[in-house]
């Protein structure tokens, strides 16, 4: 039988962290088919039909999927169901969201945040911030696995070329609405699929102070991250934060400044390729991970940073 | 309003958790166990809506070994009014739990659960939205902010791309994420008054729940460790390094 990935997408686009969880669903054999949920969404269905190795795109477009609101996404998906053995999706707030509901409707235990797919039953997945990694066995039927972006190659998007077949609304009971959102609009790349990230923490001070890394951040066409201290002070948006209950990241270039290294930290950007460290205490933490680490005062070393890349 | 708020026993987010020589799980014994943290902050949360008025009664309610008393008495110091454990030795899996949590919220009639939006040990972050499917209720996860209205409750969630407000009908489940409020230290008054507080003892047989697993762990391991790296001694030698590395 098929695997069906729920695709994560705004109403124009597809998210990145489709095509890896299109990687992860083709580790099980089967064809791939993808669900495609939004309102007017048409264009992602197309842009997802052309991912190489998707058999069959599934287009449901309708204004109750419009924020993929829990309730309404996880009964379309319960709907579908039947045909598949397996359901993945990738572990963003989107699919933390309304998976497990998919999960506990088929009475089975969601994978989360697979890192591979060792075979049809058998995952690993990491525990405890990431500080061990466990090889687990499901006894269920139906797999639900939400994946681990970061852990999985991105299918290439183009080649393939899926036929796009709708499929109507499923009723569900309106138990919520959606009031209003808050993005953070931004030039800069996705933090979840950058190449290169700065990260700030706590030393910054301000979210004045913050912009040496944001310009710094520029210069390199780099994302920018934050510590949980550097959130929760107001320095930047939640959505800055990297590690265990924040973004899981893994660039070819992280550079850590003023951030301590906490274990919580560290499981969201250990994978990266290069870490880089600025810190001005030798004994920080990060600098056990870090390839290359800088004691300095970043309030020096960023500025001189940024003119030398200049 | 009467709130659930189920709370794990978890080990403590300060300690550095070392797998088991043999690869069978990871090292649990003279380990300083804790409350989860995203419990506490949804305990604080219960107690906050009490204080407000809002609550008449929180309801603190773990699924652990007897030790787990512990960790609901904390939630008593905090403010929570009452407790329930049901005593289960071996480790618990979310969706068993969202079934015991069911079937304690059909007794309770609780008209708010409010859960942690992830353990920290086995970090699925599951149970909240499961338990939520199961009773067929509205759900508002990873919540910033939490303001009741007359019979909804509007939630303000940390998503990927920033901040989303919904509003849920209720009875509603709710999970808490970090920014939600800062949990409080309970009072010593507070710590001798819950000692006072009831704790009802349950058993998953006692609601008719099958807590056999779904998933064995068949191994555990320590994640690849990375190489040691190499300190620079100033700007011009880091942008070398990386430079050389082809990473700039
Ligand atoms: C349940 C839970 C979940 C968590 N999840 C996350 C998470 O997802 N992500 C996360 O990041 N944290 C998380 N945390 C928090 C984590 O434990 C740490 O508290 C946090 O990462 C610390 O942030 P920091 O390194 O910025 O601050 P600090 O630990 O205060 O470190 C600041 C660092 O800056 C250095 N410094 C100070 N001044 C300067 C200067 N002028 N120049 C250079 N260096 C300087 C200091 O030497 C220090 O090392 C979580 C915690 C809990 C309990
Ligand atoms: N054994 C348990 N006892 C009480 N509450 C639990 C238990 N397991 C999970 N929870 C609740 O469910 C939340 C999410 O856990 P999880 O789905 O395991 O990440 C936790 O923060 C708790 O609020």
């Amino acid at each position: 039988m098929a695997v069906l990935v729920i695709a994560e997408n705004t109403n124009d686009e597809l998210k990145d962290a489709t095509l890896s969880a299109v990687t992860a669903a083709q580790a099980f054999g089967g064809d791939v088919h993808v669900l495609v949920a939004g309102s007017g969404c048409a264009p992602v269905a197309d842009q997802a039909a052309k991912i190489a190795g998707v058999a069959k795109v599934l287009l449901a477009d309708d204004p109750a999927y419009d924020h993929g609101l829990a309730e309404a996404l996880s009964a379309l998906v319960i709907s579908l169901a039947d045909g598949y053995d397996q359901l993945v999706t990738p572990a963003g707030t989107m699919g933390k969201n309304f998976m497990p509901r998919v999960a506990a409707a088929l009475d089975v235990a969601q994978v989360s945040e697979a890192v591979e797919i060792v075979d049809a039953n058998t995952f690993k997945r990491p525990i405890y911030a990431g500080n061990a990694i466990a090889t687990v066995k499901s006894s269920d039927a139906k797999k639900v696995v939400t994946i681990r972006p970061t852990s999985f190659d991105k299918a290439p998007g183009e080649g393939g070329s899926a036929a796009v077949e709708p499929v109507a609304k499923v009723d569900a009971p309106a138990l919520s609405s959606f009031i209003s959102q808050e993005l953070n609009e931004s030039d800069r790349p996705d933090l979840s699929s950058a190449d290169v990230i700065i990260s700030g923490g706590r030393a910054l001070g301000s979210a004045e102070n913050f912009e040496i890394i944001e310009r710094l951040a520029d210069k390199l066409g780099a994302a920018v991250g934050a510590s949980r201290a550097a959130v929760d002070a107001g320095f930047v948006p939640n959505d800055y934060q990297v590690g265990q209950t924040g973004k899981i990241v893994a660039p070819k270039l992280y550079i850590a400044v003023g951030i301590s290294g906490a274990i919580q930290h560290l499981a969201g950007m250990k994978d990266s390729k290069i870490i880089v460290a600025i810190n001005k205490d030798e004994e920080a933490p990060i600098f056990q991970v870090a390839d290359y680490g800088l004691v300095a005062d970043l309030f020096e070393a960023v500025p001189e940073l940024e003119k030398q890349i200049g | 309003m009467k709130v659930l708020v189920p709370v794990k026993r978890v080990v403590d987010y300060n300690v550095k958790v070392r797998v088991k020589a043999d690869n069978s799980g990871v090292e649990l014994a003279n380990v300083k166990m804790s409350m989860n943290p995203f419990d506490e902050i949804a305990v604080e949360e219960a107690v906050r809506l009490k204080e407000a008025g809002t609550a008449t009664e929180v309801v603190v309610v773990s699924i652990g070994p007897k030790q787990a008393q512990e960790t609901i008495r904390t939630g008593l110091a905090m403010g929570g009014d009452r407790g329930i454990l049901v005593e289960y030795d071996a480790e618990t899996e979310p969706l068993a739990v969202a079934k015991l949590l069911k079937a304690i919220a059909a007794e309770e009639n609780p008209d708010l659960v409010v859960l942690g939006k992830q353990a920290i040990d086995d970090d699925c972050s599951q149970t909240g939205q499961m338990l939520a499917q199961l009773l067929g209720w509205s759900q508002g996860t990873f919540a910033s902010k939490v303001t009741p209205g007359d019979g909804t409750v509007d939630v303000t969630r940390e998503i990927d791309g920033g901040l989303e407000t919904i509003q849920l009908k209720m009875p509603a489940v709710v999970t808490a994420d970090l920014r939600l409020n800062e949990p409080r230290y309970a009072s010593l008054p507070n710590i001798m008054k819950a000692k006072k507080k009831e704790i009802a003892m349950k058993t998953p047989a006692d609601y008719g729940v099958d807590m056999t697993p779904r998933l064995s762990t068949e191994r555990v391991e320590e994640p690849p460790e990375r190489q040691a790296g190499v300190m620079v001694e100033s700007v011009s030698d880091l942008v070398a390094a990386l430079k050389e590395k082809g990473a700039l």
